[in-house]
C-alpha cells in the first residue's frame, strides 16, 4: 500500500516552529522534522514525550557503584586481605576511603558509557548505518516538516502549508513494503 | 513592598528573648572552680558507672591497636607537646574546667557565625552574580540584599565574641603555653593579639563596604536613566571577589584553624567557604519561596527556583567532594600531627560528624537530583532546612572538638544561642526586606530575568 506524504521547507527556524504549531492546531500528524541544528523548544511543539534517558543514566549509576563495591570487597576484603601500608583490610568500611575514588569513577564510567550506548541503540545509529536524508539541504540551512496526507484532501493541506511559510511542497509517494 | 507578618515579628522577638536567657544561663552556670568540676565529675561516672576518662580511652585504644599494654603511657610520657599542663589528677581537672568554661562561649560563637556565615555567602553569591553579568537572577537581587543586610549586625558580634574569647578559644594567646612551646613561638609571628585583631578589622570593613556600597549603587541603579551604578556595581563585585577569597582563607584559618594551632590543612579554607556559599545559597532560595508565598515577588517563576536548587545541589556536592578531600588524605598519609583533628572528631563525635554527610550529601543529591523535583517549593524548603541543619553541625563541628573537646553537649547555652541568632537574623533581613521595592528596576538584565525560562 502506499503512502502519501508531504514534504515542507522553511527557511528559518522561527517559521518552522510557528508552523508545527499550526499544522498540529489543524489536527494534521507530522510525522518528523528534519532540522540542520537543535531547535529550541521544538521538541515540545511537535509532542514529543520527554526523554527517559537520565533515568536509566541513573540506574546504570546504581549499577557501576554495585559493581565497584563488591568488586573492591571482594578482592581487597574477601579473597586477600594483606596487610598493604597498615591500612585496615577487616572489613569494607574501614577501609572504605581508599575505595571511594574507584567507586565514584566507576558510577560515572558505568552511568556516561552506557547512557550513550542506550542512546545509539533508541536512536538507531551505528557506524555504517544508511543516512536517511529526505533532502541534503536539511543538514545544511533548510528546516522540512514531514506531514502525513492521510485521507486529507492534498490540495487543501497543500494550501495550508504555504499559508504557514512554506518555500517549498512536494508530495512523496513511498511504498511500504514490509 | 514588603512588610514582615506580624506572627513572625512576634516568633522572632520570643526566639530572641529565650535567646537571650539561654545564652546568659550558659554563662552563669558554669563550673568556677575545680572543687565544682570535681563533684560534676563524680556526678557523671555515677550516671555512666564505668569512668569514661579521655586519657584512659586514648591509652586503651593505643594499646589495643598496638597489642603491648602500657604502651601509650610510655609514649606520652616524652610527648609534652601533646599535654602542655602537664600531668596528674588536678591539672586534668583544671584543664576540664577550662573546657567547661568555654563552652557557652563555643555555643555562641557556632550560632553566631552560622548565621553571619549565611550572609556573606548570600553576598558572596550576589558578587558572582554581578561579576558574571547573568541574566537570570537580576528577579533575585533584592531578596539578597535583605539577607545580606544581616551582615553588619551579625560580622561585628562573631568579631566581638572571637576578640573577647581570649584563652578560651585560642591557646595560642595564652603567654604562658606559648613559652614552653616551639611551634607556638615559631606561628606567634602570624598569631599574635594585635595582628589577629587587625585582620579581623580588615575583614569586617572590606565585606561591609561592599555590601554598603553594592546596595547603594544597586538602589541608585533603579531610579537612574542611564547603566552607570550597574558599572560601578560591577566593578566592585569584581575587586569584593578577590578580597573576599583572600580574606575569607586567612579568616578561617584565624579563627577556626588556629582553635588548634598545632594542626593545619590547606584546604581547610575552601573547606569552610563551601559550607558558607551552599548555606547562603539555601537561605536565598527559602527566603524567595517564602516572598513567594507570600505574593509579593510575582516575577519570580519556578524556573528561578529551579536554577536555586541546581547550586544547592551541586555546591552541596562541592562541599562534599572537599569534606572527603581533606579527611581522606589526612586519613590515608595518617602523620600524626595531622591526624589528631580526625582521631578527635571521630571517637567524641562520630555520630554528628558522619550524620552531617547524610545532611549534607546523601540526602539534597537524592531529593534535588529530579529536575521536577527542584520546582516544587516544599521539597526544596524541606532539603533546604536539612542542608542547613548539616550545615549548624558543621560549624559545630569546627568549633566544638577544638575547644571544648570531650566536654560537648547540646543543651540550653546551644538552643539559646541558635534562638537568640535566629530571631535576629529574621528580625534584621524582614526590616531590610521592607525598605524597597523588590523589584530591582532599570537593571540592564531585569528584562531577561523576568522572561527567563528553559
Amino acid at each position: 500500500m502506499a503512502t502519501n506524504k508531504i514534504h515542507a521547507i522553511y527557511t528559518d527556524d522561527d517559521l518552522l516552529l510557528h508552523a508545527v504549531k499550526q499544522t498540529r492546531a489543524e489536527n494534521y500528524h507530522i510525522s518528523e522534522v528534519y532540522t540542520p541544528f537543535p531547535v529550541h523548544g521544538l521538541d515540545a511543539a511537535v509532542g514529543l514525550a520527554p526523554t527517559r534517558m537520565a533515568i536509566t543514566s541513573f540506574l546504570y549509576g546504581l549499577v557501576g557503584l554495585a559493581v565497584a563495591i563488591w568488586m573492591m570487597n571482594y578482592m581487597m576484603i574477601m579473597d586477600w586481605p594483606q596487610n598493604i601500608g597498615g591500612k585496615p583490610s577487616f572489613t569494607f568500611s574501614q577501609n572504605m576511603p581508599t575505595f571511594i575514588p574507584i567507586m565514584f569513577e566507576m558510577t560515572v564510567f558505568f552511568a556516561g558509557h552506557l547512557m550513550v550506548i542506550t542512546f545509539y541503540m533508541r536512536s538507531r545509529l551505528w557506524p555504517f548505518k544508511k543516512a536517511e536524508n529526505p533532502d541534503l539541504r536539511t543538514t545544511d540551512d533548510r528546516f522540512l516538516m514531514e506531514v502525513d496526507v492521510e485521507n486529507h484532501d492534498i490540495e487543501m493541506l497543500t494550501k495550508f502549508l504555504y499559508d504557514t511559510g512554506a518555500s517549498e511542497i512536494s508530495l512523496i509517494q513511498t511504498e511500504q513494503n514490509h | 513592598m514588603y512588610t514582615l507578618p506580624s506572627k513572625l515579628r512576634l516568633f522572632s522577638i520570643i526566639l530572641v528573648v529565650l535567646g537571650l536567657i539561654g545564652i546568659v544561663y550558659g554563662f552563669l552556670t558554669v563550673p568556677k572552680n575545680t572543687d565544682e568540676v570535681r563533684q560534676i565529675l563524680s556526678e557523671q561516672e555515677a550516671h555512666h558507672g564505668v569512668a569514661s576518662h579521655n586519657a584512659d580511652d586514648t591509652a586503651n585504644f593505643v594499646d589495643r591497636a598496638r597489642g603491648e599494654k602500657g604502651y601509650s603511657e610510655a609514649a606520652m610520657e616524652h610527648a609534652t607537646d601533646l599535654r602542655p599542663e602537664g600531668h596528674g589528677v588536678s591539672s586534668h581537672e583544671e584543664h576540664v574546667l577550662h573546657q567547661m568554661q568555654t563552652r557557652p562561649w563555643s555555643a555562641t560563637l557556632v550560632a553566631a557565625f552560622f548565621f553571619m556565615m549565611i550572609a556573606l555567602g548570600a553576598l558572596v553569591f550576589y558578587a558572582i552574580q554581578f561579576a558574571s553579568q547573568s541574566g537570570w537572577s537580576p528577579v533575585l537581587y533584592r531578596v539578597m540584599e535583605g539577607i545580606t543586610a544581616y551582615l553588619l549586625p551579625g560580622s561585628i558580634i562573631v568579631v566581638l565574641i572571637l576578640v573577647f574569647a581570649g584563652t578560651h578559644f585560642f591557646p595560642w594567646q595564652n603567654d604562658e603555653l606559648v613559652a614552653g612551646d616551639k611551634i607556638l613561638q615559631g606561628k606567634a609571628g602570624y598569631l599574635n593579639f594585635p595582628f589577629f585583631v587587625i585582620r579581623a578589622v580588615i575583614y569586617l570593613l572590606g565585606w561591609n563596604l561592599y555590601r554598603h556600597f553594592s546596595r547603594k549603587y544597586s538602589l541608585e541603579q533603579a531610579v537612574a536613566t542611564d547603566y552607570t551604578p550597574y558599572r560601578k556595581n560591577f566593578k566592585i563585585s569584581v575587586f569584593f571577589l578577590i578580597f573576599f577569597i583572600l580574606t575569607e582563607a586567612t579568616m578561617a584559618m584565624d579563627w577556626f584553624m588556629s582553635m588548634t594551632p598545632h594542626w593545619y590543612s590547606t584546604m581547610f579554607p575552601w573547606y569552610v567557604f563551601a559550607s558558607l556559599f551552599v548555606s547562603g545559597i539555601t537561605a536565598i532560595a527559602l527566603v524567595t519561596i517564602h516572598l513567594k508565598a507570600c505574593g509579593f515577588i510575582p516575577f519570580v517563576s519556578d524556573k528561578h527556583l529551579h536554577d536555586l536548587a541546581k547550586y544547592i545541589f551541586a555546591f552541596s556536592i562541592f562541599w562534599t567532594y572537599l569534606w572527603f578531600s581533606q579527611f581522606m588524605l589526612i586519613w590515608y598519609a595518617n602523620i600524626p600531627e595531622e591526624v589528631t583533628y580526625f582521631v578527635i572528631r571521630i571517637q567524641e563525635y562520630r555520630l554528628l560528624f558522619f550524620g552531617m554527610l547524610v545532611l549534607n550529601f546523601v540526602f539534597p543529591i537524592l531529593m534535588l537530583m529530579n529536575s521536577d523535583f527542584k520546582r516544587i517549593p516544599w521539597l526544596v524548603v524541606i532539603t533546604g532546612i536539612i542542608v542547613l541543619i548539616g550545615h549548624y553541625i558543621d560549624v559545630y563541628l569546627l568549633v566544638m572538638p577544638s575547644t571544648v573537646g570531650h566536654h560537648y553537649h547540646f543543651g540550653i547555652p546551644e538552643i539559646g544561642a541558635v534562638f537568640f541568632f535566629l530571631g535576629l537574623f529574621i528580625l534584621v533581613v524582614g526590616a531590610s526586606l521592607g525598605k524597597t521595592s523588590l523589584k530591582p528596576e532599570n537593571d540592564p538584565f531585569i528584562r531577561e530575568s523576568e522572561n527567563y525560562h528553559f
